[in-house]
């Protein structure tokens, strides 16, 4: 028996480990190598997480993503000559979600930007943060500090039940709307808190101090709403959500107009570029692309994954980014960029999975509805 | 009847030439919750080490190989409409196919119980 497609990095050098390293695996959490550093991948199982998570709340630790800090003289024109975004927009308290975009117009990583006072700060992707840092450096003037604040952990509090979790620790967090974020106390440590997340759910994201990271996971376990999930049933939520993961369903080689992120670039930026690749974007959004990424729900129960060829009609017209069984569902979904001709909503398709063809057909995307507390 | 084990995480029953092929409890913990079990067909032949399987979990997809050359006799029709049957009793009622065994002699080379066991310790 063995592992046709798993996701784990495997030319990852030396394996990191995180804050709450130990707090996993004393929690009973199965690690793996993920984005340089060991994870966990599930506790209790990925089905039981993913749903207990979609009925309650689920605490996820994200601390491999990259936590900038930026700051100085010109700040604001300096971020907008990089980013496809519309600063002006961006009141204090607010995040967004951009993008990092090369001169070609492909994504080189998909990223959360907040206001704070003086400052903006970004969450970026744990695989990408040393290269971000790498083209954000270079980028931005001299007068623009970069600060990686990698002395903070990242928690993710997600489902309908975190926010009255939370609450008990972090009074007044419950009163935050999506994207919106504050500065607070949990147990006397300093947390930064933005309701937003990676799961289609109601939730939070918890920036604290590395120190604080296992007597804050452990009291927001101790809550009876509160399990620790791990990196599978993070997947499949994000997938049932529809959102897009770098390194699979976005990349240098795909544009953000064909991945359906126009949201992700300000309506005044579409309009006058002066972004990396804007010259790409103001074109594709005038002329539309030939492939675009779409949702494809599968008959049956055998999943098809990443890499899988998607045919109509016996023609090779696209190829899957992500795959998987859906445990809200109950059936297997996957995400894939497909010529533009059969990207609308019910076109059937088949899925080519090791020499067999599978039903498919194009549903709209989330799968599952969000429940964002707007 | 003697039970085999292979170092790719497959057990084998074999009674008389008919072997029974599956999963090791140590696997099914491994791949986590299965969903779909894709089943050989009933007369395929298959060398030693092919896979003649495909188990899925959320996860992943994952080959299952046949520890010694055979024909599939019979598949266990159950896991289409339940595969966890393979999480909850990998080594008896989550069995996947027998085999009519075209070289007894190929046993040899397996495991048996004690040192899969020791195996996956070292693992």
């Amino acid at each position: 028996m063995s592992e046709a497609n798993d996701n784990i990095d495997e030319d990852a050098v030396e394996v990191l480990t995180l804050p709450l390293d130990a707090w996993h695996r004393d929690k009973g959490g199965r690690m793996v190598e993920f984005a340089g550093y060991w994870m966990p991948v599930q506790y209790e199982g990925i089905i039981a997480e993913h749903l207990w998570t979609r009925e309650n709340a689920g605490l996820f630790d994200v601390s491999h993503m990259g936590q900038l800090l930026l700051s100085g003289e010109g700040l604001e024109a300096a971020v907008e000559a990089v980013l496809p975004i519309d600063l002006s927009t961006l009141k204090l308290g607010q995040q967004r979600y951009s993008l990092l975009l090369d001169e070609e117009g492909g994504v080189l990583d998909d990223l959360m930007v907040q206001r704070w006072p003086d400052k903006l700060y970004m969450v970026v992707n744990g695989a990408t943060k040393w290269d971000d840092i790498g083209t954000l450096r270079e980028a931005l003037p001299d007068e623009v500090t970069i600060n990686h604040l990698d002395e903070q952990a990242l928690l993710a509090l997600q489902g309908p039940k975190a926010s009255a979790a939370l609450e008990r620790h972090a009074p007044g967090v419950s009163a935050l709307t999506f994207m919106k974020l504050g500065h607070f106390t949990i147990a006397g440590h300093p947390a930064t808190i933005s309701r937003s997340g990676y799961t289609g759910e109601d939730g939070f994201e918890i920036s604290i101090p590395a120190e604080a990271a296992a007597e804050v996971a452990g009291l927001l376990c101790g809550e009876p709403e509160v399990k620790p999930i791990g990196l599978g049933a993070r997947d499949s939520l994000r997938l049932e959500a529809g959102l897009p993961l770098y390194g699979h369903d976005l990349g240098p080689d795909t544009s953000p107009i064909e991945a359906g992120l126009i949201f992700g670039i300000n309506k005044r930026r579409r309009a006058e570029g002066g972004f990396p690749g804007a010259e790409r974007i103001q074109r594709e959004l005038a002329e539309g692309t030939a492939r675009r990424w779409v949702g494809l729900a599968l008959e049956g129960r055998q999943a098809a994954r990443e890499g899988a060829e998607v045919y109509a009609g016996g023609e090779l017209v696209g190829k899957l980014t992500s795959g998987g069984f859906s445990p809200s569902l109950n059936h297997p979904i996957a995400t894939a960029y497909v010529a533009s001709e059969f990207a609308a909503e019910g076109t059937a398709v088949e899925i080519d999975v090791r020499g067999k063809r599978l039903p498919a057909r194009v549903v709209p995307m989330p799968f599952v509805p969000h429940r964002y507390h707007r | 009847m003697a039970r085999y084990f292979t170092e790719e995480h497959e057990w084998i029953d074999v009674v008389g030439d008919l072997g029974t092929v599956g999963i090791t409890d140590y696997a099914q913990g491994q791949l986590g919750d299965i969903t779909f079990v894709d089943l050989p067909e009933e007369g395929a032949s298959f060398a030693k080490g092919d896979s003649a399987c495909v188990v899925d979990s959320v996860k992943a997809a994952s080959d299952v190989y046949t520890p010694v050359s055979g024909t599939v006799s019979a598949v266990n029709g159950a896991l289409s409409d339940a595969p966890e049957l393979v999480n909850e009793d990998a080594e008896q009622g989550g069995w996947l196919f027998r085999l009519t065994l075209s070289d007894a002699a190929e046993l040899d080379g397996l495991m048996d119980e004690a040192a899969y066991k020791d195996f996956i310790k070292g693992l």
